[in-house]
């Protein structure tokens, strides 16, 4: 019995030698924005601290890489080991068990990461995609322009001060915009910031029975103050413009106002991209009836599919990459102003960060008052602020994206584009069978 | 031979009869289980869709209209640059170069580089007349997607006609103008007819593709406002890639076979003759 | 050459260049902005005269590995174009030469075949292709784009062979030419322009194809389109680097169509030269 027992150790601790020895490789599937790719050129550093692991990256653009992913994972296809998911699938995906629960240990400290994002991102009380990245949305507007038209924002300002603010600041003649907002058709685009707007004027998607809400009130109410603002004071082409057009405006000084994603403050604060990155100035996106809602919440996660061979490799890349140590090492790289935002409170007391980053204060706010489960002043049978976590989401929110982008062009009125919009939401849930 | 048509048929039947397939059974990518029989469900819903129709129309009018335009351009300019000039060779590669370019370039360059009416490269063309510039994307959501398409489409047909043309007989033409004929006496009864097969060709072959544009508009417009610039390709990608219905899009890429077939019948019938 | 067209040389010369500019000009737009930074590619009024830089292109060659995705376009376009000419050579000179009561219908069915959007086949395709193992392939995406090319390969070297005349057929069978000299000796030669034709047909639609690119690869088959996409609209200020990657993308091939075009044009023929 010894003789096996020692025979049988011997030969684990070959086998165990011999895999050691091989490297694995892990396929990283991931968005092509800024941070993402930042992630990518320090492979190095995490080859250095782990010799037996590869990483090989897909990088593609953000719709692309949605369909890609989903289209691997609900066919088991098994190319990717690490997939870069946002905060929509991580609930549907987790349910389905098609992603791994994330393994942390102490030394991650996952108490340190943002609750809201942290509980986004969890199911079943287990986190299941480790966040890279989170943003919310806010107010960013040319602090020159407000000044110079005796405009000022006390405390959290609403839709009427801003639309009253564009008004004064508006001036086509000069190239100036009142107000840009996204208007491009897309349940991520236009539709992210049209429900946010719905939220924060008492409106939801669906009822507790699921039936869409899409021609109630605060429906009308929202559409009716969106269209009419950006007919007024803002740039033409509004309803192809999502949010790199936009970004380009601004860049440009041709808005006096933009509600978007708190990302784009590190885009127009930087004065290698904008000719007016020392004019801005930040506040809380605004309010009407209820703040519940009225900023939304995303993250960009890095999840491993149940499918993968490598899962303890795909932690440890998962775990590092998203760590306090990864964050410090991005500042002595690229400095603390282009560190991966929006998921550690750690990273928001460290003075450098707060130093070099002045929208911090406000982006933090912004996260820390966005909760996916309780988005809407009605009570709503759906998690997320500016989607509903169902797979039938996209779909519908493209169509009525689509007609809110018509309705922004003038070539419905807007009960028209309402109308028609609820009676696809409908068809569609019928069809995925929600209700009869 | 008949083994290499029987290759061909096979390698390109089992694609085709999955689809078939899918197309009748309820197939949703994120709810996992057996596929159920669903019968006519996926092409009701397909169909049913408020917008099929307008996407059916949409579909024919994109083909019919880019085709005519690079057809007539296509001769157009085939005829001009025909005979000999400076820099005929540098134009020549000039003129096809578009046809290199990816169509998800083709797109993102035309919206944001020519068509933004803000800092488009167009918008400051009609600035300088002192015009406002076109919100092409909002106002003319169709015919932007026709523009970029033709644009692409035009140095495929050129090149095609370019090359017929190198065949055209010159002692008949020389003849013919020997005997008193016109310039476009010539185009008409001579030149025109020799472009006949070349023409029937452009047509079938620009048909097929065109019914599958999709990046352009998935880019530019992405289908909208509304359906203005919805076609029947995406809204089978809507199915297949936002709703993940597999069975649907199925049943809609039957539909569009089905309408192609009958635009073929049509075509064949105009330009038949060339094809034999 | 007696003129066939009514225009002067002069003013000929004139109208041809200004309209290839124009058509030109959104591709040479491209190829400027490449030089520029993000800031000067978004500039309101549009810059034509600006102090150029290299930094996009360094940025993409050390951010994408360029030669691997150069080296997977190559090998799928090529491979597709010599397979399908391979499998279309044969089958358009039976359809053509041998003809039956059903080419016709053959060839009208292989066109329809072509006509249903890709996006339809995807999880068929994705699915086949999971199951032979041959999901992030070069072979796979060879043998995809060969299926796509074929009925088009197909169809215009039939109309190609159809202008062969009958009568030079006939005169080499009745010299005693078996079906392989009939093909190389006689209708080859009258043909290799449309064999030229079809061939860059197929080379430019595979070299540009991205649908099945992006779908079916990932991490060690991506071709140059799949290179693109990386650089298509993510949040930020794109335009510089997207016209960089695509000015590299495209310019192989572009490079290419120059150094044959004289061979292409002065070889393809649509008619058998009398």
């Amino acid at each position: 019995m010894k003789l096996s027992a020692t025979l049988t150790t011997l030969a684990a601790a070959m086998i165990v030698a011999g895999t050691a020895h091989a490297a694995t490789e892990l396929v990283i599937a991931t968005v092509n924005n800024g941070h993402m790719i930042e992630m990518e050129k320090l492979t190095p550093f995490f080859e250095k601290a782990y010799p037996d692991i590869k990483l090989k990256w897909v990088t593609l653009e953000e719709n692309t890489l949605r369909q890609r992913v989903t289209t691997d994972i609900a066919t088991h296809g098994g190319q990717f080991d690490v997939m870069t998911i946002g905060s929509y699938e991580v609930p549907i995906w987790a349910k389905r068990k098609w992603i791994l629960p994330i393994k942390t240990d102490a030394a991650y400290d996952v108490n340190d990461l943002l609750p809201p994002i942290r509980s986004a991102l969890s199911y079943d009380g287990k986190l299941f995609a480790a966040p890279f990245y989170g943003e919310s949305s806010m107010l960013m507007y040319r602090k020159d322009l407000a000044e110079k038209a005796g405009v000022k924002f006390s405390g959290r300002p609403t839709w009427e001060e801003v639309r009253d603010a564009a008004a004064k600041m508006n001036d086509p003649k000069a190239g100036v915009y009142g107000i840009c907002l996204r208007g491009k058709a897309g349940w991520g685009e236009n539709m992210a910031l049209l429900s946010t707007m719905v939220n924060t004027f008492g409106g939801q998607w669906f009822n507790m029975k699921w039936q869409p809400q899409l021609e109630s009130k605060p429906w009308h109410d929202a559409v009716n103050f969106y269209v009419d603002m950006m007919k007024k004071y803002g740039p033409p082409g509004a309803s192809a413009n999502g949010f790199n057009e936009n970004l380009a405006l601004f860049n440009q000084g041709k808005c006096a106002q933009w509600v978007d994603a708190t990302i784009a403050a590190s885009f127009i604060s930087n004065p290698k991209q904008s000719k007016v990155a020392d004019d801005v100035a930040f506040a809380q996106a605004p309010v009407a009836v209820t703040p519940k809602g009225a900023n939304w919440l995303w993250s960009w996660s890095l999840a491993i599919p149940a499918s993968t061979k490598k899962a303890d490799a795909a932690d440890k890349f998962v775990t590092w990459a998203t760590s306090k140590d990864y964050i410090k090492l991005v500042a002595s790289q690229e400095g603390w102003a282009n560190v991966p935002t929006g998921t550690r409170e750690s990273t928001y007391a460290n003075p450098d960060f707060k130093k070099a980053a002045t929208f911090a204060p406000a982006e933090l706010k912004a996260i820390e008052t966005a909760d996916t489960h309780d988005a809407t002043l009605p009570k709503s049978p759906y998690v997320g602020i500016q989607y509903a976590a169902i797979p039938e989401f996209q779909a519908i929110g493209t169509a009525v994206g689509q007609q809110m982008s018509a309705a922004l062009a003038g070539t419905e009125t807007v009960d028209q584009a309402l109308k028609t919009s609820q009676e696809l939401a409908e068809r569609d849930m019928r069809q995925a069978g929600y209700y009869k | 031979m008949a083994p290499a048509v029987l290759t061909l048929f096979l390698w390109m039947i089992v694609p085709l009869v999955m689809t078939l397939y899918y197309a009748f059974v309820n197939y949703n990518l994120l709810e996992p289980g057996a596929h159920t029989f669903a019968g006519l469900n996926d092409f009701r819903y397909f169909v049913t869709d408020p917008d099929f129709w307008p996407a059916v129309w949409n579909t024919l009018l994109l083909i019919g209209t880019v085709i005519v335009i690079t057809v007539v351009f296509g001769v157009l300019l085939a005829l001009l640059v025909n005979e000999p000039f400076p820099g005929r060779g540098v134009v020549r590669v000039l003129l096809i170069s578009p046809f290199f370019v990816m169509p998800t370039v083709n797109a993102l360059l035309w919206k944001n580089m020519m068509m933004n009416p803000i800092y488009g490269v167009l918008a400051d063309v009609w600035r300088a007349f002192g015009a406002t510039p076109v919100d092409w994307m909002t106002n003319w959501p169709l015919l932007s997607v026709i523009i970029i398409v033709a644009w692409q489409w035009l140095p495929f047909a050129c090149l095609i006609f370019i090359t017929s043309l190198q065949s055209l007989d010159r002692e008949q033409m020389e003849a013919a103008r020997m005997d008193g004929a016109s310039a476009p006496q010539r185009f008409f009864y001579l030149t025109l007819p020799h472009l006949g097969r070349p023409m029937s060709v452009v047509i079938m072959i620009e048909m097929i593709f065109l019914l599958s544009v999709y990046a352009e508009i998935a880019i530019t417009t992405s289908g909208g406002p509304g359906n203005a610039s919805t076609n029947i390709t995406y809204m089978i990608y809507k199915q297949a890639l936002l709703g993940f219905n597999v069975g649907v899009a199925s049943a809609g890429a039957v539909f569009a076979v089905i309408l192609a077939n009958i635009v073929a019948v049509f075509l064949v019938r105009i330009i038949g003759k060339n094809l034999d | 050459m007696p003129p066939r067209n009514f225009l002067p040389v002069t003013l000929r010369t004139l109208v041809a260049w200004v309209v290839t500019l124009l058509l030109f000009f959104p591709l040479g737009w491209v190829f400027l902005t490449s030089f520029k930074t993000e800031l000067q590619a978004i500039h309101v009024p549009p810059l034509f005269v600006f102090h150029p830089t290299l930094e996009n292109f360094s940025l993409v060659q050390q951010r994408s590995d360029y030669l691997l995705f150069a080296r997977n376009s190559l090998y799928t376009s090529v491979g597709s174009t010599f397979l399908g000419l391979l499998i279309a050579v044969p089958a358009a000179y039976s359809m053509a030469f041998f003809k039956t009561r059903h080419t016709r219908d053959i060839l009208l069915w292989m066109l329809s075949t072509k006509m249903m959007p890709a996006v339809g086949a995807l999880i068929p395709v994705y699915v086949m292709c999971q199951t032979a193992g041959m999901l992030d392939s070069v072979p796979a995406l060879i043998i995809v784009y060969t299926l796509s090319n074929l009925p088009i390969m197909v169809w215009i070297l039939f109309t190609n062979y159809k202008e062969v005349p009958g009568e030079i057929l006939e005169a080499a069978r009745m010299d005693g030419a078996n079906l392989w000299k009939e093909f190389r000796h006689v209708v080859l030669p009258l043909t290799i322009g449309g064999l030229a034709s079809t061939g860059l047909l197929c080379l430019v639609l595979s070299w540009n194809e991205a649908f099945w690119a992006l779908n079916l690869t990932s991490a060690k088959a991506g071709t140059l389109a799949v290179m693109i996409a990386s650089y298509s609209s993510p949040e930020g200020l794109f335009w510089a680097k997207l016209s960089a990657a695509s000015t590299m993308a495209i310019a192989p091939i572009i490079v290419f169509g120059w150094l044959c075009q004289k061979q292409l044009v002065q070889g393809l023929t649509f008619g058998a030269v009398k």
